[in-house]
């Protein structure tokens, strides 16, 4: 069941992302180059919209929150070397599957990129578990707990302060 | 649809909050939050496994992640389904080796943007699992559950990006504008 569960919900995410273009190339260097901020509107209303959605079904009891570990070493060289990728293939692991569906062929090539690197990591990964995964381990930590704050005081202040980004990216052309 | 519209954009904030609304409903009925990276695990341990069986069986890598096909794995099949049908239904699906942007920059060579590409990607995959995700893994699904470092991957994938994207282009990105 979790098999097809999986599939349709892919299938529905790539419709969106097919028509919202947020899968090209152009675009996604295009918000890279802080031109074209098409790829951070959808992302960020995305996450607006999940974030009041998952937290009400969590109070609800109908959901768990599925938290992810900061280790600083882990996550900011991690995402500094991710980043550098993603500049030079111009899409990322999601986005490169939805740019084949459309028929963006330079996407296999990153696609069996990141097969390798996936390999590599692979091969990696005892070393790097005893190093670089150990710098600065603060556990599954959310933002509420490092600030203090009822994670429904925050909420509203993210859904605020996500508007006025978007406000202004709209106002200026972005 | 008429022909005209057919092959538009749809509003970014309107397929955004979509997908916002289908993300909470995966939460609710399959209890699954969105993620791309693992899958490429998966896969390269299935590929290895055709040629060194053993050896990825005692591969600690491979123990935490089992190449193996899951939710995950059919998600991501699903986002290349989707984005073909959408793209053939609208009339925007187009083979198409060199994007445009890459073109007015670099040129039409293949060969060119084919290693870029290759290479780009065997750097982000590195990183994203050192980073224990992608953007959908932490830049959609941590920040949403307000994870810290679900904000602290975002920024760096972001910084990481604009960097290399601005040696890559430069002040040429002035000129080369437009899809």
């Amino acid at each position: 069941m979790d098999l097809i569960f999986g599939l349709v919900t892919g299938v529905f995410f790539g419709v969106l992302l097919q028509r919202s273009e947020v899968i090209r190339y152009d675009r996604q260097l295009g918000a890279l180059l802080l031109k074209d901020m098409t790829i951070v509107k959808f992302m960020l209303t995305t996450v607006l919209v999940g974030m009041v959605g998952v937290h009400l079904l969590v109070d609800l009891g109908l959901a768990k929150l599925s938290i992810k570990p900061l280790i600083l070493g882990g996550t900011v060289l991690g995402g500094l070397i991710f980043g550098a990728g993603w500049g030079l293939l111009g899409y990322c692991p999601g986005t490169s599957g939805g740019a084949l569906g459309e028929g963006r062929l330079d996407a296999l090539a990153g696609i069996a990129g990141m097969l390798v690197g996936a390999a590599v990591f692979a091969e990696a990964y005892p070393l790097l578990k005893t190093t670089v995964l150990t710098w600065g381990d603060y556990g599954k930590v959310t933002l509420p707990q490092l600030m203090e704050q009822h994670r429904w005081v925050l909420i509203p202040w993210f859904c605020v302060l996500g508007y006025a980004f978007l406000r202004w990216m709209h106002k200026r052309g972005l | 649809m008429s022909a005209s519209t057919r092959g538009k954009p749809w509003n970014p904030y309107i397929a955004g909050a979509l997908a916002g609304l289908l993300l909470v409903l995966s939460v609710w009925v399959a209890g699954k939050y969105f993620g791309a990276s693992t899958t490429f695990v998966r896969a390269a341990g299935m590929v290895e496994q055709t040629v060194a069986a053993e050896r990825v069986a005692a591969m600690p890598y491979f123990m935490k992640e089992a190449p193996k096909v899951d939710w995950q794995w059919m998600f991501v099949v699903g986002i290349v389904l989707g984005s073909c049908a959408a793209s053939l239904a609208s009339g925007t699906f187009r083979l198409q080796a060199v994007p445009d942007r890459f073109a007015a920059r670099f040129g039409p060579g293949v060969g060119k943007r084919f290693g870029v590409a290759f290479l780009g990607g065997v750097v982000a995959m590195f990183g994203a699992r050192l980073a224990d995700g992608c953007p959908s893994g932490h830049g959609l699904s941590g920040t949403l559950q307000l994870a810290a470092s679900g904000y602290v991957a975002l920024i760096c994938f972001f910084v990481g990006g604009v960097v290399v994207a601005r040696l890559l282009y430069g002040n040429a990105a002035d000129k080369t504008g437009g899809r």
